[in-house]
């Protein structure tokens, strides 16, 4: 079946089996390498984006729903190439990724939490933040996490 | 492009031989000692845990280092980046000799057919190690040859040429890389110069940020499974379910009637359903119906009665006491028993390589620890010639030992043959849980005795564990024979209390399933056996934990020196205690691994009947940190996962059927688990740099059940630690 949606600001019109997973159009398809393939059971979180602004673990989101939805991946998530949005700074700031695989699926998961909480306790992080980290950098992501929240605010008062 | 250059650049190379660090390999290295095995063997295994093995690698620096036209330098990696950092520290120790800013250099993946192949595996902790003097060399007297180019073109004499941060100067007159290479195809390369003192370091031990930080933070792909090929299709492969057990029957009718399917692809070793898209190759794959035989059955029961202290090939590799029960005179024998279980990598790029086969050549894209084992695997597995195969390493999304064995690249390339199309073939979660190559469970017996006074009058430490090292594609085939011990399960099994009479025994079991490395190998588990047991004898005589492990570590040994160096410091800076307070308790732990003490802390307590922990102190000497910061982040990320693996993790196995299958089912600490304070201090009690990535994983698990016992009184002696496991030692 045909499938339109927006993805990073683009419009797309997609030729897919309306049950196949959203990650297969979106990297095979769409050629958007960024948003992984980790266990395909929505039990990770390597293939989180945002649908209409709420994160979404795509390789468990049938391509069908994404009708007419606005979609997010870690390539559209900062405005531009030059700018990167708050939570990429602060991964940069603090140093987070190291194999770097589940680093995209971990950023979105921060934006759609930061867009719902802007100012996230340990516990809202602890709470949503529940995708899987192999190399286990947890610690530097908690603290990138606080200190997105801080450069988000911070955007938004200068805006 | 790049790779056209650097061709045309190493055509000019006068073919002087530059391979004086290609060592004889591992394989000559245990041939040798097979003649005089038994007196070697305990030195070999003892060895093994504090030896940085040679690199092993051509030493040409064009094969290294690439300047480009706009001045920058490509460094060629023959070391694979997985997380570790290497990148980073590689780039920091070329452009220290080259001296240029760190802006100027990149680094990539050395392919095969580039020529700069390792000898061995990225792994052991071990490239910034092993590189430490070779890449220095191989940049310094990269510069030596720039700099005489340079003195060509300004027509001076090449000690009046001087070099500034990336720029060549001479007689008033300026010169940048990219125009001292301009139009160069001969080099003359000399021997390597003397290297810049440690004085005038400007990138080496300081906090560079990493290299492939923006491409990770932006989603580049950059990873094996982001690999692709124009025209490419998609296999999934028909892998085991079961251990032990032989596939037959196999009936593909209904596969190949599948949407999308290509081809179904029968091999000597597989079959594999090759389709147009991922989705409809794996939907095709799950309707190949099949039997398997089991050889016979196997529960984990099994496994655990074989894996037992006395079961197996048993090696004595530390001799220095007595058995304990053969130590003269009153006193009484402590003895404990302890359990690792099986674990799983659960890495999260999973396995698979992308492969593009064209009139009797190969090119394979893939996430590999060991470029050079893999190319000739598949150059063997299609009978074509090494020089016909090119292995392209990716960033690999996660290693751990799980990438020391990449056969996977055979099955990709075999694929591509047969159907005449580039093909990526990928493992799925579920066959990445089910053929994992696991960290054998292990079984240990802690001992002691004690005299009448309470003084420890000897200790020994038996254990029983499968395949690490042995089996392994790293092993020439003979070490089992010559070793006996498996190094690679022994590690960390030595006892460090050399001030008192010790003896450590191994006993080799094999198992139905395959095991191999896994990060710090027997590392994780050893440490878990030893450390509890020590505190548990602190207890037992009524000692600080701390000091009765400094007192128990003597003098004569370098590494005890700066083993207890480690453990003072660690317990000053986290202010340890041996009480209880506010409800938390500390638990102290330290190991030495791969001649890299480490020595942890950390801050317990129990919450709604779980074990939490709150923050954990580190101190850590490995020698000269090139990246501090990246060490750091090594020791934070050893310390989450080895929560995880010590908390969380465990592999069952029913009707010879591996299980959980699936992350979520297969327990891993995360970001609720992880501790919200980490503080950790390096120390530097060498001056060069040693292993980093593993060692910090030992001390973790012992360090949290240490502050259990205080807790609770309970001694847990299994991991992974559960508040209500069944075998807890419950010492009066
Ligand atoms: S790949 Fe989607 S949650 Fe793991
Ligand atoms: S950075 Fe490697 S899995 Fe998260």
């Amino acid at each position: 079946m045909k499938i339109n949606f927006t993805i990073n600001g683009i419009n797309k019109s997609v030729e897919a089996d309306g049950d196949s997973p959203l990650l297969w159009v979106i990297r095979d398809g769409l050629d958007l390498k960024g948003t992984k393939f980790g266990c395909g059971k929505a039990a990770c979180g390597a293939c989180t984006i945002h649908v209409d602004g709420k994160q979404v673990r795509s390789c468990s989101f049938p391509v069908k729903y994404a009708e007419g939805k606005q979609i997010t991946t870690i390539e559209g998530l900062s405005g531009s190439e030059s700018d990167l949005h708050p939570v990429q700074q602060a991964w940069m700031e603090e140093v987070v990724p190291q194999c770097g695989y589940c680093q995209p699926g971990f950023m979105m998961a921060t934006a759609a939490l930061l867009a719902e909480i802007p100012n996230p306790t340990d516990e809202d992080i602890d709470n949503n933040i529940i995708n899987v980290c192999r190399c286990a950098t947890y610690y530097r992501m908690r603290k990138a996490i606080h200190r997105a929240a801080e450069l988000h605010a911070n955007a938004i008062a200068q805006q | 492009m790049t790779e056209n250059k650097k061709q045309n650049q190493s055509k000019g190379v006068k073919r002087r031989k530059f391979l004086k660090y290609t060592g004889a390999g591992l394989g000559l290295m245990l041939g040798g000692i097979w003649l005089a095995r038994n007196p070697l063997r305990r030195a070999m295994l003892e060895m093994g845990e504090t030896t940085i093995l040679p690199y092993q690698g051509d030493t040409n620096p064009l094969l290294w280092l690439e300047v480009r036209p706009d001045s920058s330098i490509v460094l060629h990696s023959s070391k694979v980046e997985m997380g570790q950092g290497t990148f980073t520290g590689l780039a920091q120790l070329a452009a220290e000799e080259l001296e240029i800013p760190m802006e100027r250099i990149r680094v990539q993946h050395a392919t095969t057919q580039s020529g700069n192949i390792d000898g061995m595996s990225t792994g052991g902790s071990m490239s910034i190690a092993a590189l430490w003097t070779p890449l220095r060399e191989l940049a310094a007297t990269m510069r030596v040859m720039l700099m005489a180019k340079a003195a060509e073109k300004l027509s001076l004499p090449p000690d009046q040429v001087t070099l500034k941060n990336g720029v060549f100067a001479a007689g008033g007159k300026s010169l940048t890389f990219g125009e001292v290479v301009e139009g160069v195809t001969d080099w003359d390369i000399p021997k390597a110069p003397p290297l810049k003192p440690r004085a005038s370091f400007r990138h080496i031990g300081h906090p560079i940020r990493r290299v492939d930080l923006r491409e990770k933070v932006t989603g580049a792909p950059i990873f094996g499974m982001d690999a692709t090929y124009s025209d490419m299709l998609y296999a999934s492969v028909l892998r085991p379910t079961h251990i032990d057990a032989e596939i037959t029957n196999v009936d593909t009718g209904e596969a190949e009637q599948m949407p999308g399917v290509v081809q179904v692809v029968r091999e000597a070793d597989f079959v594999a359903v090759v389709a147009e898209s991922q989705v409809e190759a794996d939907n095709a794959r799950l309707k190949i119906k099949f039997d398997h035989q089991p050889n016979r059955n196997w529960n984990l029961e099994d496994v655990l009665k074989a894996v037992t202290v006395g079961n197996g090939k048993k090696t004595v590799f530390q001799k220095e006491g007595k058995a304990v029960e053969d130590i003269s005179g009153e006193g009484e024998i402590i003895e404990m028993e302890f359990r690792s279980p099986i674990g799983a990598h659960a890495q999260i790029e999973p396995n698979g390589a992308v492969a593009s086969y064209q009139d009797g050549r190969v090119e394979v894209k893939i996430s590999t620890q060991v470029p050079k084992i893999t190319r000739a695997e598949v150059a063997k597995a299609l009978g074509i010639d090494q020089k016909d195969v090119n292995i392209i390493p990716t960033y690999l999304g996660g290693g751990f030992g799980r990438r020391l064995h990449t056969p996977h690249a055979v099955e990709a390339a075999l694929l591509s043959k047969a159907v005449g199309r580039p093909v990526k073939s990928f493992f799925d979660r579920i066959q990445e849980f089910q053929n994992d190559t696991f960290r054998p469970p292990s079984h240990h017996i802690m001992k002691a005795k004690l005299s009448p006074e309470g003084k420890v009058l000897g200790l020994e430490h038996q254990f029983a564990s499968g395949d690490t090292f042995f089996n392994s594609a790293l092993d020439p085939g003979i070490s089992a024979t010559v070793l006996r011990a498996d190094f690679g399960s022994v590690r960390g099994g030595a006892l460090i209390y050399d001030a008192l009479p010790h003896r450590s025994t191994y006993y080799h079991v094999d198992l139905p399933f395959a095991t191999s490395f896994w990060r710090s190998l027997g590392l994780l588990a050893n440490a878990f056996a030893i450390e509890s047991f020590m505190d548990e004898l602190a207890l037992k005589t009524n000692q600080n934990p701390v000091s009765f492990r400094l007192d128990s570590i003597s003098d004569e040994n370098p590494y005890g020196v700066r083993a207890k160096k480690v453990i003072e410091a660690c317990a000053e800076r986290a202010g340890y205690r041996d009480t209880v307070l506010n409800g938390r308790a500390m638990g102290f732990a330290a190991c030495i691994d791969g001649g890299s003490p480490c020595a942890q802390v950390a801050e317990v307590s129990i919450e709604d009947d779980k074990i939490k922990v709150h923050k954990v102190t580190a101190a850590f000497d490995c020698g000269i940190a090139v990246n501090p910061d990246l060490v750091k982040a090594q020791v934070e990320g050893c310390i989450c996962m080895g929560i995880s693996a010590s908390m969380f993790e465990k592999m069952d196995l029913k009707d010879n059927k591996l299980s959980p299958v699936i992350y979520g089912a297969y327990d891993m600490a995360l970001m609720k688990d992880s501790p919200k304070e980490i503080d950790v201090i390096l120390l530097e009690g060498v001056d060069y740099p040693g292993p980093v990535g593993e060692p910090p994983l030992g001390p973790i698990g012992p360090a949290i059940g240490n502050a259990v016992r205080r807790l609770t009184g309970k001694r847990l002696t299994e991991l992974p630690l559960d508040l209500n496991q069944k075998n807890t030692a419950d010492p009066a």
